[in-house]
């Protein structure tokens, strides 16, 4: 007997016990559609934060404060990064294009009869749009002059100006951050979520106006203003290394710490994605597992239909003996029969997979992608669980005893 | 040439104090072409008898050659190779795939056959050919379910026939029949036998028994009596085992 013969029957035998086979494939349809559908979602998470990652601009090194580190000088100093730590580094490093320090903020906004509670301040300085990667839509951004002179000036982001002024222009308009007036003298163009955070509803103002009017702490003031982050763009990948190590060595001569207990950590983009694939990685391991099980529950499902249709069918087996089928055929049929049937359901399982990952894709706001390999992997997966769990009822059929098995009623 | 060669032949089923000695060192050769009549009361061993002839079951002790060949220590797939090729086997019960035309089922040992390198249109060709010479040309694609006892045994008898077989073995195969079909059924068997096909066939029916060329009769698994053309034939067996 051929395949194409064994197949045939096999087919003839599942399509005459439809409602069984639909539901003995059911496990299978399940486990291959949560493969594809939570392979999917962990890719489309992937590429969503590759893309915000990318999206912080190119060729940046953030340099960050510590506290867990820092010794007793760093202690002394009040710890972590201050101010002029930018401008030391945009003095003395080289292969730095520009620097940008950031310091964030919530207050209270107002503009006439609006009112908006915590709204994100973002207080920076004057290459912020170029390093950020974000345009200027209207108006234009604070100079370095303005920052120094501490200018009572705004920026905003595209949704918040909408929120504040609706249609009408926010240029020269007064908003009213936490009793401080400031003059709007630009509006972003909109940007979108990057890296979880949404520069469209927030308000930009020189550092220096949220370090005086922001920043209640007078300590912070002792030496220097302590930020949270420098972020420093670089010409090129090739100087990366040696800017981060420059940017340590003097960092760590400024906070009189030695690198081994330094109170700032240096890292770059490659850094954060490194990490961010690392999470995603073990998510998509979890998941593959949990499909994995689902698989073989649908495989397990197999076998025990498998056993009950051998035993149902014990007659058949005898008069295919009794007119020369060998063990081997009768092993053969059933097999094939099996993966036959964890195929069929492999293939429902794809379009369900598939569909319910347009499905999930288009209804949440989480992205998903149908990854062409997962595909693959379901439906190989879903053969080879029909191999193994069909191999011992094949079997079992296999070893009957003609005489026994004629006798069966 | 003997084309069945039974030497010596036991069967015991079971182990130890239940076992059951259904065939019990028995002699039998039958010539090829012959007609054989296997009589005997229920439980005899009759059923034993052909499942070992037709290598459904294999002896515990002695041996069985077919066609010179020893098939008592072949292997279950070598076994089903001359089920296949050498043997047709005709049940009481007919034993069709009830699923399956009629067609279908006289197809079914071609599916088996590994010597004969058939093309689906040969193999349909040959199963029709079989049924239109059991007399069924008009009821091929009907299902078992649809045919008469006597028509579905035809079947049986056509997928019996379809692999050209050198020896048709049938258990009791008008048992399940009226009169009348049993009739026809047996004129089927003569008409086989004419044609030169080894049979060898159990039966109650002492007439129907009258009309093979040797009726071989069995009590308690031995063979008690052979009669040739009605009168019994001494055989060294016979001789030895009913004093
Ligand atoms: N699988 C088995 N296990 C144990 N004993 C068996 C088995 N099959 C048959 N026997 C016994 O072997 C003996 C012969 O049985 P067999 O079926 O050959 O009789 P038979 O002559 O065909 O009878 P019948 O005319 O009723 O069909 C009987 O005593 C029976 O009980
Ligand atoms: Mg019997």
């Amino acid at each position: 007997m051929n395949l194409s013969e064994f197949i045939r029957l096999a087919w003839e035998s599942i399509s005459g016990n439809k409602m069984r086979s639909l539901l003995t494939m059911l496990g299978i349809i399940i486990g291959v559609a949560s493969v594809i559908i939570m392979i999917g979602i962990s890719a489309g998470t992937e590429a969503a934060i590759e893309e915000q990652i990318t999206g912080l601009g190119s060729n940046l090194v953030f340099v960050t404060r510590n506290f867990s580190r820092g010794g007793p000088a760093a202690f002394r100093q009040g710890g972590g990064l201050v101010y002029e730590d930018a401008s030391a580094i945009a003095d003395n490093v080289n292969g730095v294009v520009a620097v940008i320090v950031e310091q964030p903020s919530t207050e209270t906004v107002k503009a006439g009869n609006v009112v908006l509670d915590g709204v994100a301040i973002r207080g920076s300085t004057a290459d912020f749009p170029s390093v950020r990667d974000i345009e200027i839509d209207n108006g234009r951004y604070f100079t370095e002059r303005e920052v120094d002179r501490t200018q009572k000036v705004a920026v905003l982001g595209s949704s918040l100006a909408q929120e504040l002024f609706g249609e009408a222009t926010p240029i020269g308009q007064t908003v009213t951050v936490d009793n401080i007036k400031l003059t709007v003298i630009g509006v972003f163009e909109e940007r979108g979520l990057v890296s979880g955070t949404d520069f469209d509803a927030q308000l930009y103002t020189p550092i220096t106006v949220v370090f005086q009017k922001f920043t209640p702490s007078q300590f912070a003031r002792f030496r220097g203003d302590r930020v949270r982050a420098i972020i420093v763009e670089v010409e090129g990948p090739d100087v990366l290394d040696s800017t981060i190590q420059q940017i340590e060595l003097l960092l760590a001569r400024r906070h009189d710490v030695t690198l081994d207990a330094a109170d700032f950590s240096v890292t770059t983009q490659q850094d954060i994605i490194q990490t961010q694939e690392a999470t995603t990685a073990a998510f998509r391991s979890l998941l593959a597992w949990v499909a994995g099980v689902s698989l073989i529950v649908g495989g397990i499902g197999i076998m025990n239909i498998m056993l009950v249709t051998v035993t149902e069918r014990t007659r058949e087996i005898g008069i295919r003996q009794a007119i020369g089928a060998a063990p081997d055929d009768i092993r053969w049929q059933f097999l094939t029969e099996a993966v036959v049937l964890s195929l069929a359901g492999g293939a429902i399982g794809v379009l369900v997979g598939v569909g319910g990952s347009m499905l999930f894709g288009a209804l949440s706001d989480m992205r998903t992608v149908v990854v062409t390999s997962s595909i693959i992997l379901a439906f190989t997966s879903a053969a080879v669980v029909g191999i193994f769990f069909g191999f011992y009822p094949a079997n079992r059929a296999s070893q009957l005893d003609p005489i026994e098995a004629l006798r069966h009623e | 040439m003997a084309v069945i060669e039974i030497i010596d032949l036991s069967r015991i089923y079971g182990k130890g104090e239940i076992s059951v000695r259904a065939l019990d060192g028995v002699n039998l050769s039958i010539e090829r072409g012959e007609f054989v009549a296997v009589m005997g009361p229920s439980g005899s061993g009759k059923s034993t008898l052909m499942n070992i002839v037709g290598c459904l079951d294999r002896p515990t002790e002695g041996r069985y050659i077919l066609d010179s060949v020893e098939v008592s220590e072949m292997s279950r797939a070598q076994l089903a190779t001359i089920r296949n090729e050498q043997i047709g086997f005709i049940f009481q019960s007919y034993n069709l795939f009830n699923k399956a035309t009629a067609l279908k089922n006289v197809m079914a040992p071609m599916l088996y056959d590994r010597s004969r390198k058939r093309s689906n249109e040969e193999k349909e060709a040959r199963a029709r050919e079989v049924l239109i010479s059991v007399g069924l040309e008009d009821r091929m694609e009907h299902e078992p379910t649809e045919l008469s006892g006597g028509q579905q045994q035809r079947v049986a008898i056509a997928r019996a026939l379809v692999n050209d077989p050198a020896i048709i073995l049938a258990d009791e195969p008008t048992g399940n029949l009226d009169s009348r079909s049993g009739e026809e059924i047996m004129e089927l068997m003569h008409e086989l036998h004419q044609g030169g096909r080894t049979i060898v066939m159990v039966t109650h029916d002492a007439s129907i028994a009258e009309h093979t060329e040797r009726t071989i009769f069995l009590r308690d698994g031995r063979i008690e009596r052979i009669t040739k053309g009605g009168t019994v034939q001494e055989t060294k067996e016979v001789a030895s085992e009913s004093v």
